[in-house]
């Protein structure tokens, strides 16, 4: 029992590092020496302590948006495995529900926007609803391929199931899954090439122009809900492509974490050798993650 | 069981009592809805009696009907229809009384109340029925009482046609129920539920096929689904809410029904039907969000819903013809848990869009903006009941789908047959959550949030206080719900049973309890946090200034992202589909003047097949006019000889 609780609390103070980790890959690609890789730490720090500004159209609505995001992330995480160990909520259909968590925090913010009544936000909001119907089935078909190799329904047990044999016995559903899981990842996290965290241009953002208008702790909240969010996509792909459990946990978490931290650098490789696409080739990158997905199911049950 | 027949007798009486009140309307609504909601109690205590403790209760008559008998039974499945319907029936009539208020001399209120509650009492003898002859006569009652609703403001041309394409889709629905009742009726004649029995052959799928295409014109499968987008929001809202909430559903039960007469399937049934629900919840929603009216968007989201619920009977079937105990349990039962769910949900959302228009005098979504300052309840009911339409934990809509994914889940896994449906379900459930969110946060942004895109919209007050009281009950019921759905489980095993072998529905039970787990824990979570943070700004008072914009000088409120615009990035990917029909003016000079924009949902499924069917079938009825001449008397000659032939032909 102590264990979930300890890895629970390990993502809750990890999961802001690895977006520094990404800045730190760019400035090194663009040849910069980059913001600490703690950054994020420090922002959250003084944004909590800064008095929010609101604008005269909200309502109470746009002040629960950050709450119920950053609820439904802290929740998310009680269902998800750690280096495919179970976390302390894990259970048959874990993923299921996992997955409508991140549509609740995604409903939230996407209300929390429109009520600025701001056509930037409205747009950020309309943009990600969109890239949302395309990723869902993805992201579903994905999991539907992990789970048909058996394991059971909850993450934990899909997770538990796949052994380093499986990379031998079944890598082409694996590599599928994982490029599957890595476009939706992108995508979900708004990333290069769907979105770019550093456009100063609110005509072109999605995630950041969404929440323009937060400040002080909510917009804290935003930010730690959104690295919490990286962290959950970010394990799944980790858990697959590290299928290894030792049995010593002090080895598995260490390993989990480099793995987390080389997504991170991957992530950062991408967004500097890549710009970002057209807004109106993004449901078609997002097609190419459910083709893969259809196609890992097609492999698997063709094993 | 006796209570149930009761509750019917009241309502019928209260019926008979608001029409002949009609002279005073607001005698004759207190006489409706006071006898909507003393049956509605009345009703409720056998329902429940029976969720809690399965068993089956028969009722007959002492009246003899032509070729039937007044026979009535009570039992699980019956029990998991009537309760939300009690629900409905009462706070629809505790909401109409605050909603009609102001139509009082203008409008027959008598003939409205008398309908709804000829409605519900319709809709309860098809429930109660255990005989296809009072079955069939609560339908076409349902039918009828509920056109007079829909045509409730007929001075309107376009409600006048949703009445006309209602009327024509219940004959049809209707024609195909005879027919299934003919096929499934033993030699002996009689039609009680319990002497049906499964034909030989292949008229047990042509039996099947009827009651798809019966049963679905009433529930909405697409493409059978066409009046449902017209007949809903042209009813008054209160009667929208229990026509999309439970009168839809009867469909469903019926087909439950049938199937349960119909025994073992063959595994292509589960099949169309998993193809049918993922098609009708797919486009359903898809269609929802292209939608400009609130009521109409509602609508069409009852017809995705009915499209989730008949994927997870498809499971239950495909369960049943596979042997596999545990598909079909997760199946049926999520299937049936989403039904009272939505029924709980969708009528909270007609409620609260009807308060809307009810205040404002328009449910058109550019029209609006910014009722959330006006309107704070119905604003905050609207965005409750959106968070369940869109299955979000930790409220009611999650627990049914829920269920209905981990049916296709675990088959995803299984052998070959029961593999390629269930993906089908998975991939269809995960891109319609998606889509309902889009629909919902469309609906809701536009009408709730910003700033009143009109000025028209300055004296708005909020729903009446018996209004706010109904959408608190459902509300109420939505996070109740929500959160107890273990407790949930065991009703749901009984009314599963007559489906299909009995199967252990508790096996869910462990899943069900980590999900009320994790609400409670959300639940939790949220309120940490929002005590962190008021924590973190005790003291300090906000400051408050304007929405960013890019430091222009001169917003206004028409600047707003529009609810055309919100949904336009996919509403244009799925043009081929939806077919939206768009105007605006070609721009050729450098200072372009005043320009135009126009877009409209179309009813792409009348328009493209069935009108050309219907100009096809015009075309060949007017070869036939002289056989209409208009002579009485000749017309019950044709009668007499159609009869003389039958008898020629049966003897």
């Amino acid at each position: 029992m102590i264990k979930p609780l300890i890895q629970y609390f390990l993502a809750l103070a990890l999961a802001p590092l690895f977006s520094g980790v990404i800045n730190r890959v760019k400035a090194f690609f663009a040849g910069r020496r980059g913001v600490p890789v703690f950054q994020l730490y420090f922002d959250l720090y003084k944004l909590v302590h800064k008095t929010p500004v609101y604008s005269r159209t909200t309502t109470w609505l746009f002040r629960a948006g950050p709450v119920a995001g950053l609820a439904a992330m802290l929740c998310a995480l009680a269902f998800l495995p750690f280096g495919g160990r179970p976390a302390f909520l894990s259970f048959e259909g874990d993923l299921i529900l996992l997955a409508y968590l991140l549509g609740l925090a995604r409903f939230a913010t996407v209300l929390a926007a429109l009520d600025t009544g701001s056509s930037f936000e409205g747009m950020g909001a309309s943009r990600e609803v969109q890239f949302a119907v395309f990723a869902e089935p993805a992201f579903f078909l994905a999991l539907a391929a992990l789970a048909r190799g058996g394991g059971g329904l909850s993450l934990a047990g899909i997770f538990t199931n796949l052994t380093p044999s499986a990379w031998f016995t079944a890598s082409p559903v694996l590599i599928l899954v994982t490029g599957s899981l890595f476009l939706v990842f992108l995508a979900e996290n708004s990333r290069v090439p769907v979105d770019d965290p550093n456009t100063h241009l609110e005509l072109t953002m999605i995630h950041e122009v969404m929440v323009l208008d937060h400040s002080g702790p909510d917009l804290a909240f935003i930010f730690y809900g959104a690295a919490l969010k990286l962290w959950v996509f970010g394990s799944l792909i980790a858990c697959v492509i590290l299928p290894r459990h030792s049995g010593s946990w002090l080895v598995d978490a260490g390993a989990f974490i480099l793995a987390m931290s080389a997504i991170a650098a991957l992530v950062g490789v991408v967004e500097s050798v890549m710009g970002r696409l057209r807004l109106l080739k993004v449901p078609y990158l997002l097609m190419t993650a459910l083709t893969f997905s259809i196609l890992a199911l097609i492999f698997q049950a063709g094993r | 069981m006796l209570l149930a027949v009761v509750s019917v007798g009241v309502l019928i009486v209260s019926a008979v009592f608001s029409f002949c009140l009609g002279r005073n309307p607001l005698k004759a609504s207190a006489a409706g809805a006071a006898g909507a909601v003393l049956a509605s109690l009345i009703g409720l205590v056998p329902t429940i009696k029976t969720l809690i403790s399965p068993a089956k209760e028969s009722f007959s008559l002492p009246c003899s009907l032509p070729i039937g008998s007044f026979t009535l039974a009570l039992d699980p499945l019956s029990a998991v229809f009537l309760f939300p319907v009690f629900i409905l029936t009462a706070a629809s009539a505790v909401y109409g009384l605050d909603y009609l208020k102001p139509l009082a001399g203008k409008k027959p209120l008598g003939t409205a109340w008398a309908s709804f509650n000829l409605l519900s009492a319709a809709m309860v003898l098809v429930l109660l029925s255990a005989d296809a002859v009072p079955f069939l006569m609560g339908w076409e009652a349902m039918a009828a009482a509920s056109f007079v609703l829909v045509v409730f403001e007929h001075e309107k041309p376009q409600v006048r046609k949703a009445g006309l394409i209602y009327l024509v889709a219940g004959g049809c629905g209707a024609l195909f129920l005879l027919f299934m009742f003919a096929l499934l009726s033993p030699s002996s004649g009689s039609l009680v539920f319990s002497s049906l029995a499964r034909p030989a052959g292949a008229a047990a799928s042509a039996a099947f096929m009827c009651a798809v295409l019966g049963f679905g014109l009433k529930a909405g499968f697409i493409p059978l689904h066409i009046w449902l987008p017209e007949a809903h929001p042209a009813a008054p809202s209160h009667v929208s809410a229990v026509m999309s909430g439970v009168m839809i559903k009867m469909g469903v039960y019926g087909l439950l029904r049938v199937l349960a007469i119909l025994g073992a399937p063959p595994s292509w049934w589960g099949g169309l039907l998993i193809a049918v629900g993922a098609v009708s919840a797919a486009a359903g929603v898809l269609f929802a969000m292209a939608q400009h009216d609130l009521k109409r968007l509602l609508a069409w989201s009852s017809i995705e819903n009915i499209g989730i619920i008949t994927m997870g009977i498809g499971l239950g079937l495909l369960g049943r013809a596979l042997s596999n105990p545990s598909l079909a349990a997760l199946g049926y039962g999520g299937a049936l848990l989403h039904v009272v769910n939505h029924a709980f949900f969708k009528g909270l959302l007609f409620m609260s869009a009807g308060s809307v228009l009810h205040s404002a005098g328009t449910a058109e979504l550019e029209a609006l903006g910014g009722l959330l300052k006006k309107m704070p309840f119905t604003a905050f009911f609207f965005f409750f009941g959106s968070a369940a339409a869109c299955a979000l934990p930790p409220l009611n809509g999650f627990t049914g789908e829920f269920l209905i994914y981990l049916g296709a889940f675990k088959n995803s896994g299984a052998a070959e047959p029961a593999a390629f449906p269930a993906l089908i379900a998975i991939a269809s459930l995960a891109a319609t959550g998606a889509l309902a969110c889009a629909a919902f946060a469309k609906a809701g942004g536009s009408v709730f949030l910003g700033e009143p895109r009109s000025n028209r919209f300055e004296k708005l007050h909020d729903a009446g206080p018996l209004m706010k009281a109904s959408m608190a009950l459902l509300a109420a019921l939505c996070a109740a719900l929500g959160l107890c759905s273990p407790l949930l489980l065991r009703p749901l095993a009984g009314a599963v049973t007559p489906l299909s072998v009995p199967f252990p529905l508790l096996d869910a039970g462990a899943n069900m309890l980590y999900v009320s787990a994790g609400a409670l824990a959300l639940i939790a979570l949220a309120v940490c946090a929002w005590a962190f943070r008021s924590a973190l700004s005790r003291g300090r008072a906000p400051a408050r200034g304007v929405t960013w914009d890019c430091g222009y000088a001169a917003p206004t409120a028409r600047m707003q992202y529009g609810a055309s615009a919100f949904t336009q990035p996919l509403t244009d990917f799925f043009q081929p589909l939806l077919r939206k029909a768009r105007a605006y003016p070609a721009i050729t000079e450098y200072f372009p003047g005043a320009a135009s924009f126009s877009t409209e949902a179309r009813a792409v499924f009348y328009n493209h097949l069935y009108a050309p069917v219907g100009a096809q079938l015009k075309r060949l009825a007017f070869r036939y006019t002289w056989l209409q001449h208009g002579q009485l008397q000749l017309y019950l000659l044709y009668i007499v000889i159609a009869l003389m032939a039958l008898l020629v032909w049966k003897l």
